[in-house]
């Protein structure tokens, strides 16, 4: 059996970072295992620009700011497992795992990383009715075809949600000379950035259909056309709206999912809220020595904060590795409030760890100014914080002072709209 | 000449080709219309196998179900394909259905049905925690099953392909004419059109065989096709019922189901809608909330965000409620396998016995080779030991490279796929016969992978490749910048 002092699980943005960060806290006996044939993940096919503006204070495309990354990582012991598959971990830290090399692995590791990032919800799991054709594609299989494999998936273009891929494609195809024909949201406002609503739509005279969606899909070998109804304030489509759009392509981007089975796997507690593993302010998971960070976790807006999220998710198990350090029991469960989708972390140390913490959620609605409240079991005020603007396409973050916990079991993080 | 032209490749076409192929010196042929086997009817259902207490007692369907569901045990193991008796209920919700169960079990008694019994609403709780409580009892059938209802069809005619059967896809039969001793049989393909001859012909065109029986006779029958809709759900879903668990029969058919799949998902389905179009398979919301709020009196446990996949399949219903299973009365040498609705899937292998032994009996020569081979396996990484994965890996390394993540499927599995006595040519093909693509993210990772595998192995252009019928060209060709790094 193989054995690591921390072995990462993904090498995309998260996983390199993690394992940097691990590496830079005193950790050498690192490894990372990734399915992909390089690492850097979802960066990869992401070869717009926008990336590193928090973190590395300029502008870079995906390729570039994973690049970054690996090159980081170059410098170190830490060592990197490609075109391997993780089938399993237990809650001894045990991971199964194979590839053509070496065939099937068994590697112990002290300290373990998730860090698998997220999938793209389908049309199955929106259940938009009609044929089954050719040329629906989930926006990021797409962008794989057209910037990582150099093919067009077809020339006229609808696209269902506005979450950023979707809005970032639809740029991308009209670059590549496919007329977008539409964007459709099912929600009153969009779930992309709002840079990403001005420099795809926008400066390409894309359409943005809110409180709209897709009713039904037509065509037998390639897709044909797809039928838009508005949908009224419980989503459900307005009889007699329907709109018909001719097209080849419908493409979908509606929403992402952290890929926790094998977290599941290892017996590690879930929150339903934001579908990742419930964390403490260290980024530990309900297992001892297991740490979370990255889209797997909760599902990011911008990479820089899943590096940073990373950068600590690697410091705490460098920290594990090194100290054996556990949970002092003290601890703060975070609960969502009014307005509030989910909160990470969902428990907070207050002996271990450091002494402020950021909490980060979103909110379930458009908020013009809004007040984040936390507040104790009793309705004490704790904390509270003014907003002009929440978007829950935006996540939000607090920082806590861990003495303004003590005492209280449980907190509500709650926004007042 | 052509001995027998078997028209239709779903699970009765491939049955017949499997039951005929045991035999020496004779020519089959194969004509399929799609662009792969096993792509109508018996790809989209249920995938029940039934235990025979449904049918009148008498009928062809309550003698063909009972004997098809004894012989598809051994079938599955054979043929290696996902399959598993884990019994069904038929769930009663007030005294008027127990009425109904109890005419079920004295109508499967009749029909022979073995291990049936009528339980009590406890047994029934004990025995599937998850549905319902509001219950009075049920009808339980031990030697109900669910299988994998395309992989029947296609490990069929793979065996039937491995002992000398041909198999001609996207060839589509336009005519049939008697000339004396043998058949003219007019097909066309995209090299145009041809004429094929054959002694014998079997109609196993599904919702088509009324018009390919009009063709020499004038049809006993009349296909109305019937639409039914289904969810699919994620295996986390898939042990909410061990059973296949269905409502009382009414006149429209069996009813909403909730039953594990042969391979751990969950369906919920069908309804029965006639429709015009037999190739019309498309869903409905209207329809889809109709089978979730049917399905919701069975359980209401069911959760549908973990929906995977929607799908829709056309039943080959006719106006008569009984197989036809004969010869025309122009000739015993044209045979139809028509109106077979539910429990087709499970009755097919015995329907295949008895059309080939009406040939023998109309001089098709039956002489049983000595090289006959009746199995087919196939390598599934996932459902090896450790000790299996590493061997199969040092043997061929490609089987270490997981392409598939959600179902765990490997380089290795899609590859024998594509080099398959039917080799898969198209995405879902792929899917069809080693799971690529059947897991939660419906192939949305692994789809540019599968295309990318095709490519390489059979010399195919991307642009060639097609998600499954003819037209459904996935991509539609290079970018400028694409067709730069394909020069490099």
């Amino acid at each position: 059996m193989l054995t690591y002092d921390l072995v990462v699980i993904g090498g995309g943005p998260a996983g390199l970072a993690a394992a940097y960060s691990a590496y830079e806290n005193g950790v050498k006996n690192i490894l990372i295992i990734e399915r992909d044939d390089v690492t850097g993940g979802i960066l990869n096919q992401c070869i717009h620009n926008g990336f590193g503006l928090h973190y590395f204070k300029e502008e870079l495309t995906g390729p570039e700011y994973a690049q970054r990354f690996e090159d980081m990582v170059k410098g170190t012991t830490v060592e990197v497992m490609t075109q391997t598959m993780v089938l399993g971990i237990t809650p001894q830290k045990q991971i199964y795992a194979v590839n053509s090399q070496k065939g099937y692995l068994t590697i112990g590791a002290k300290a373990i990383v998730l860090s698998m990032g997220c999938r793209e919800r389908t049309r199955g799991a929106i259940a938009i009715p009609g044929d089954r054709p050719a040329g629906v594609f989930t926006a990021g299989t797409a962008q794989r075809y057209l910037n990582m494999e150099g093919y067009m998936v077809g020339k006229r273009v609808v696209i269902l949600g506005s979450g950023d891929i979707g809005l970032i494609m639809a740029r991308r195809m009209t670059l590549e000379g496919a007329k977008v024909l539409a964007v459709v949201e099912i929600m009153p406002y969009s779930n992309g950035l709002n840079r990403n609503i001005v420099q795809c739509l926008n400066d390409y005279d894309i359409p943005l259909y809110l409180s709209h969606t897709v009713t039904n899909i037509k065509g037998q070998g390639r897709l044909e056309e797809i039928t838009v109804s508005e949908v009224d304030e419980n989503r459900t489509p307005i009889p007699g709206t329907e709109m018909k759009f001719d097209c080849d392509t419908l493409l979908l981007s509606v929403g992402l999912i952290p890929e926790n089975e094998l977290t599941k796997s290892a017996g590690i507690q879930i929150d339903p809220r934001s579908n990742g593993a419930v964390v403490y302010d260290d980024m530990q998971t309900s297992v001892e020595g297991v740490f979370a960070c990255g889209n797997v976790l909760h599902v990011h807006d911008l990479v820089d904060f899943v590096t940073a999220e990373s950068m600590k998710a690697g410091k705490f198990a460098a920290r594990y590795v090194l100290e054996q350090y556990q949970h002092s029991g003290e601890t703060t469960a975070v609960k969502q409030g009014d307005c509030v989708s989910y909160t990470v972390p969902q428990q907070i140390d207050l002996q271990a760890g450091e002494e402020t913490t950021d909490v980060f959620f979103r909110v379930n609605r458009v908020i013009k100014g809004g007040t984040i409240t936390l507040t104790a079991e009793d309705g004490t005020v704790l904390l509270s914080r003014k907003k002009a603007h929440l978007l829950p396409a935006e996540m939000e973050k607090i920082n806590l002072k861990k003495d303004l916990l003590k005492g209280h079991e449980t907190v509500t993080l709650s926004v007042n709209c | 000449m052509i001995d027998v032209a078997i028209i239709g490749t779903g699970v009765c076409g491939a049955a017949v080709a499997r039951e005929l192929s045991k035999y020496r010196d004779l020519q089959i042929v194969c004509l399929e219309k799609d662009t792969d086997v096993a792509n109508g009817t018996s790809k989209a259902n249920s995938g029940i196998v039934h235990a025979g207490y449904d049918p009148k007692p008498g009928t062809l369907m309550a003698k063909y179900n009972v004997k098809g569901n004894a012989m598809i045990r051994q079938l599955a193991k054979d043929l290696d394909i996902p399959y598993r008796q884990n019994g069904s209920l038929v769930v009663a919700f007030d005294d008027e259905d127990m009425k109904t169960v109890q005419a079920l079990y004295q109508r499967g008694l009749e029909n022979g049905v073995p291990d049936l019994s009528v339980i009590d609403a406890q047994e029934v709780r004990r025995l599937e925690p998850n549905i319902n409580p509001d219950i009075k009892g049920a009808l339980y059938a031990k030697s109900a099953g669910v299988i994998s209802p395309w992989e029947l069809a296609i490990a069929q005619m793979e065996v039937a392909v491995q002992n000398g059967v041909e198999v001609r896809l996207e060839t589509e039969v336009t005519g049939i004419s008697l000339c004396g001793d043998h058949f003219e049989v007019t097909v066309k393909t995209n090299q145009g059109t041809e004429v094929l001859e054959t002694k014998f012909v079997v109609n196993a065109a599904g919702v088509h065989s009324e018009e390919v029986c009009s063709y020499i006779s004038k049809p006993n029958f009349h296909i109305v096709p019937n639409k039914g809709q289904y969810y699919l759900l994620d295996k986390t879903q898939g042990a909410l019922v061990e059973r296949v668990i269905f409502q009382c029969p009414s006149k429209v058919g069996k009813g909403v189901l909730v039953s594990p799949t042969a391979h751990g998902n969950l369906i919920v389905g069908p309804d029965a809608v006639d429709v015009d179009n037999a190739e019309d398979v498309s869903t409905t919301a209207q329809q889809l909330a109709f089978v979730r709020n049917t399905a919701a009196r069975t359980c209401n446990k069911i959760n549908y965000r973990e929906s995977i996949r929607n799908f829709a399949g056309v039943r080959a219903q006719g106006t008569v409620d009984e197989f036809i299973v004969g010869t025309v009365p122009e000739t015993d040498r044209f045979i139809n396998i028509a109106n077979i609705k539910s429990p087709g899937l499970t009755s097919s292998p015995a329907i295949a016995v008895d059309v080939v032994s009406m040939m023998g009996e109309a001089g098709l020569p039956l002489k049983e080779k000595d090289d006959y081979v009746k199995t087919r396996q196939i390598v599934r990484f996932r459902e090896l030991d450790e000790a299996g994965k590493q061997r199969i890996i040092e043997k061929d390394p490609r089987y270490g490279r997981v392409i598939c993540r959600c179902e765990t499927i490997t380089e290795g599995e899609i590859v024998a796929a594509i080099h398959a006595p039917i080799g898969a040519r198209t995405v879902d093909g792929v899917k069809r016969r080693c799971n690529a693509g059947m897991g939660r993210c419906q192939g949305g990772f692994c789809s540019p992978r599968v295309l990318d595998i095709i490519c390489r192995e059979t010399g195919l252009k991307p642009e060639e490749i097609r998600k499954d019928k003819a037209g459904s060209n996935i991509l539609i060709g290079q970018t400028p910048k694409g067709q730069d790094k394909a020069s490099v």
